[in-house]
């Protein structure tokens, strides 16, 4: 054990005891960040600024929101909202922050895509980055339906139903994961945990691995160069800032993310006060019926073109059922869909840029027809934007093959 | 040593997960409500009942002489004949309404229709509405339970 001396301060005397000084190196002033970057690289900030948010409007909402299915919607509808001082304040700081996150989380994902940031020793980044994408997708739907509203019900009900396409268990599934032969009280109560405890925890843990991941292949930057981290760092240590090709995440880089972050926020709160309205269905606005379905029920439009992939084989629900499921695991596989060890921008890699922005407009068509009712040509359009979709993530290794084959001959 | 530590770590923790997932099964009285008895003797030729199974609405059909037979689909008890389904579209789960005069189920939705044997004859919706399990007593149609006509119907016997 080291030798405690009296200290010379509270900083002293913690850093005697918790190592405080190196820890702060560690994780801020000696954290080094590529200077070569531009705002699309501040989404991570963002996104655990917009997490922090969820908690602490969650936990105001939590003191009134009562896991019922007949205390339910009142405690959020009248309770909260006409109630409880500043009640609608975390309602739709809450509600606007859900919505908000997974047009960050989509920017984030797909910057990485675009820059190739995750191949080259940065796959777990992209595995637990992936992780958090379905964790926050299950924290979503589960809060979707506590107000137990009309769409809050269906959805419950169209999706726990999905289950109930895998072979031989299926149906005893479902029943067993509604705790009822229908969405029910014990649904309710069970999703309210979900949502409130466990899924939040699996996530705090998974941002702490996601954050750790960065730590030994660092952050990627425009040109995926790769750079020796610790020259550059004694470079700038040494007093070149200017030659250095880092910089410290605390205080320089964070200055600059806080920069993006006030930006974003501006947004952000605008439409919580006066455009809350878009994270609100109006028919959510009446009590869940188990006895009348809405006209349309539509998810909210981060699960659009997933749920339109789903639909999109109108004339099989088995083949929908298995489009989806790989739809939702094939972003996992990316780091082994692509074939090549380029790490570069996509404009800088022809195939694969041409690829990636097929790939884009395909998840638009998917998420406008998502949300219209599959009738007539829309069913159609549907089919063949679901089929582009799988038929791209078919094509990306032999996109990437034939890059590999160009890369090693130019070389 | 580690052999008998890991050996007991893992019994008790395949005891938890048994208990986890005991947990989350429905509660006795969630399944024994799961049973809908319905007499049928009190029923006119031609009428509709609709009844609530499992939380999902059950239509009971007992067929005038006018009506089609579907030897596939119809519950014969006694000497008359019934048409039962679950009253769900099997589009997109909307609850089609039953019009007596042209004797079809017309869904408002998306206009799927259903004949009065429950069968899909026009619109999106990819197949007949299902037929919930039932058992013939007596006069009386017991949901939940899987009878022989049951059986018979959905081919399994």
């Amino acid at each position: 054990m080291a030798e405690i001396k009296k200290a010379d301060g509270l900083v002293d005397w913690l850093d005697q005891r918790i190592a405080l000084r190196t820890l702060t190196k560690v994780l801020l002033t000696e954290y080094w960040i590529p200077k070569n970057i531009n705002f699309l690289w501040a989404m991570g900030v963002v996104l655990a600024v917009l997490f922090k948010i969820l908690v602490i409007s969650g936990i105001f909402l939590m003191m009134y929101y009562k896991p019922d299915i007949n205390l339910a919607f009142d405690s959020v509808n009248y309770t909260i909202m006409q109630e409880v001082e500043y009640g609608w304040l975390w309602r739709h700081l809450h509600a606007v922050a859900a919505s908000a996150i997974f047009l960050v989380i989509y920017i984030h994902m797909f910057v990485a895509i675009y820059y190739g940031s995750y191949k080259r020793g940065r796959e777990v980044i992209w595995l637990t980055g992936m992780l958090l994408f379905m964790t926050f997708s299950a924290a979503g739907f589960s809060g979707y339906m506590l107000p137990w509203g009309q769409m809050s019900y269906w959805a419950a009900a169209v999706i726990t139903n999905l289950f109930g396409g895998i072979p031989l268990i299926g149906e005893e599934l479902v029943i067993w994961i509604r705790g009822n032969f229908v969405v029910a009280d014990a649904t309710l109560t069970r999703f309210f945990m979900l949502h409130v405890l466990l899924l939040p925890l699996a996530i705090i843990t998974i941002i702490a691995l996601h954050f750790y991941a960065l730590r030994v292949p660092h952050v990627n930057n425009q040109d995926g160069e790769i750079l020796d981290f610790d020259a550059e760092a004694d470079k700038y240590k040494a007093g070149n800032k200017k030659e250095s090709k880092v910089i410290p995440f605390w205080p320089v880089f964070l200055s600059k993310d806080i920069f993006v972050l006030s930006a974003f926020l501006v947004g952000y709160f605008y439409l919580t006060f006066f455009h809350f309205n878009f994270a609100m269905d109006p028919i959510n606005f009446d009590p869940a019926n188990p006895m009348k379905t809405p006209a349309h029920i539509y998810p909210e439009w981060y699960f659009l073109w997933s749920y339109e992939v789903l639909r999109g084989f109108f004339f099989s629900s088995d083949l929908g059922l298995v489009a989806f499921g790989i739809a939702n695991v094939i972003f996992l596989l990316l780091p082994w869909l692509d074939r090549s060890p380029v790490v570069a921008p996509a404009h800088k890699r022809k195939g694969f840029m041409i690829w990636f922005w097929l790939l884009i407009a395909d998840l638009i068509v998917l998420t406008i027809y998502g949300k219209l009712p599959p009738t007539g040509i829309n069913a159609w359009i549907g089919f063949v934007a679901s089929i582009t979709f799988l038929a791209l993530f078919f094509a990306l290794p032999f996109i990437t093959k034939a890059e590999a084959k160009n890369a090693s001959k130019g070389a | 040593m580690g052999m008998t530590l890991g050996g007991i770590a893992a019994i008790g923790a395949g005891a938890s997960l048994y208990a986890m997932k005991k947990s989350w099964d429905p509660l006795p009285s969630v399944i024994s409500a799961g049973f809908t008895t319905v007499d049928l003797s009190p029923m006119d030729s031609g009428e509709l009942r609709t009844v609530e199974w499992r939380g999902k609405p059950v239509y009971i059909l007992k067929k005038s002489a006018d009506m089609s037979k579907c030897a596939d689909r119809d519950v014969q008890v006694g000497n008359d004949d019934y048409s039962v389904g679950v009253q769900i579209c099997t589009h997109l789960g909307c609850i089609p309404s039953y019009i007596p005069a042209n004797q079809v189920f017309k869904c408002a939705c998306h206009g799927g229709e259903f004949d009065a044997c429950g069968k899909n004859t026009f619109g999106p919706p990819p197949s007949p509405m299902e037929i919930p399990p039932f058992k013939i007593d007596g006069n009386k149609l017991v949901l939940g339970e899987e009878g022989p006509e049951y059986l018979r119907l959905v081919g399994k016997a």
